[in-house]
């Protein structure tokens, strides 16, 4: 009945501890694992073959990479396909996690900030790595634009970098909300259904029907809202990698 | 007679229709090729992240959060840290605010993507 509990974090088995901290093996961990050892199983298994007239699991790998690739091109230019491993494995990582989280009893490993949050940030440091790295010193160019009075440029350059620095936040924020907010509409409508029996019997029972459908409803909704935010999410990197490859574009 | 008519040069070369197939076979790879990736010709470094009108007012909306966030956040640690109380705070507020702006004004396209000048 309590929306919120199917957010809590459950540790399944000790690892040791750092510090005063316990590490241990979640129940979150048991899924991104899960998800890694099914994407890599899916991918290898799919590639194996090889054939000319793809078979269905081969197809459905080739769309995949198809997909990001595509998005690659379009968002970061040509240039940006050294970041294709990159991308596609947040990409395919997030969507798998998102989806998990629609099956009963499963476990939404992206409605945790922490989790979304250190994605964004990986990618944050990418950028900033990568482009410190390629065009050095210039790339703080970026904080400057072009053909500003001298006298706001200090006010400008201020808001260029805050503005850069809220990116990783809306990155991860994003994704969490979402993910959160779907789930949790999720449980309060299955909520009403005990509420109603609960309260009314036979009748209640029957007019559970009425979030029933709205639960079946919510839950096509919710593949969508997996699907788009993994695809939001994958092409906020290109762009943002984008930056760091060509900014002057 | 065919035959007669050509010289010796055009033995090492694919008879005419074959040399016909093969242009055509070039152009279709070419066309093909134009076909299945349009995206490198037409479209500029953004061009979807909009997948739907819900996703995009969500992203309008977390984009100018997250500037006022940062903002606020960097002006009450430089409080803490010089000790200059409300200032930071007041100053970085205002500095988030527009940061947040900026932000959903380049999510939206209004405003283009920064550039580096050199």
């Amino acid at each position: 009945m309590d929306p919120i509990h199917q957010f809590q974090i459950i540790n399944l088995f000790p690892l040791g501890k750092l510090g005063h901290a316990e590490i241990a093996f979640t129940n979150s961990a048991l899924f991104m694992l899960i998800a890694v050892v099914g994407l890599t199983l899916f991918l290898v298994l799919a590639t194996a073959g090889g054939k000319a007239v793809p078979t269905r699991l081969q197809s459905a790998a080739e769309l995949s990479y198809e997909f990001v690739a595509s998005m690659v091109r379009s968002t970061a230019g040509q240039e940006g396909m050294r970041f294709f491993p990159f991308v596609f494995t947040l990409f395919m990582f997030v969507l798998t996690l998102n989806m998990f989280g629609l099956i009963p009893y499963g476990f939404t490993v992206t409605s945790h900030i922490i989790i979304t949050a250190a994605l964004a940030i990986t990618v944050f440091l990418t950028v900033l790595g990568y482009g410190l790295i390629r065009h050095g010193f210039h790339f703080f160019n970026l904080f400057v634009p072009k053909g500003v009075p001298i006298y706001i440029l200090p006010m400008i350059v201020a808001i260029e970098i805050l503005s850069f620095i809220s990116r990783p936040i809306s990155h991860s924020v994003r994704l969490f909300a979402n993910m959160l907010a779907g789930h949790i509409a999720l449980k309060v409508f299955a909520g009403f259904i005990i509420l109603l029996g609960g309260a009314l019997g036979a009748i209640g029972w029957a007019g559970g029907v009425l979030p029933f459908a709205m639960i079946v409803a919510l839950t096509a909704l919710e593949m969508l809202v997996a699907f788009l935010q993994a695809y939001v999410f994958a092409v906020l990197t290109c762009i943002y990698l984008n930056d760091a490859i060509h900014p002057g574009h | 007679m065919a035959d007669g008519t050509r010289g010796k040069g055009d033995r090492k070369e694919p008879p005419d229709d074959e040399a016909a197939l093969s242009a055509r076979l070039q152009r279709l790879g070419e066309r093909l090729d134009n076909a299945s990736r349009p995206s490198e010709n037409v479209s500029g470094p953004r061009s979807a992240a909009d997948a739907s009108a819900y996703a995009r007012g969500f992203r309008m909306s977390t984009e100018l959060v997250a500037g006022v966030l940062v903002g606020a956040l960097i002006g009450w640690l430089l409080d803490r840290w010089l000790g200059i109380s409300p200032w930071g705070l007041i100053v970085f507020l205002l500095l988030g605010f527009a940061a947040g702006v900026l932000n959903v004004m380049r999510a939206a396209g209004v405003v283009r993507e920064r550039q580096l000048n050199d």
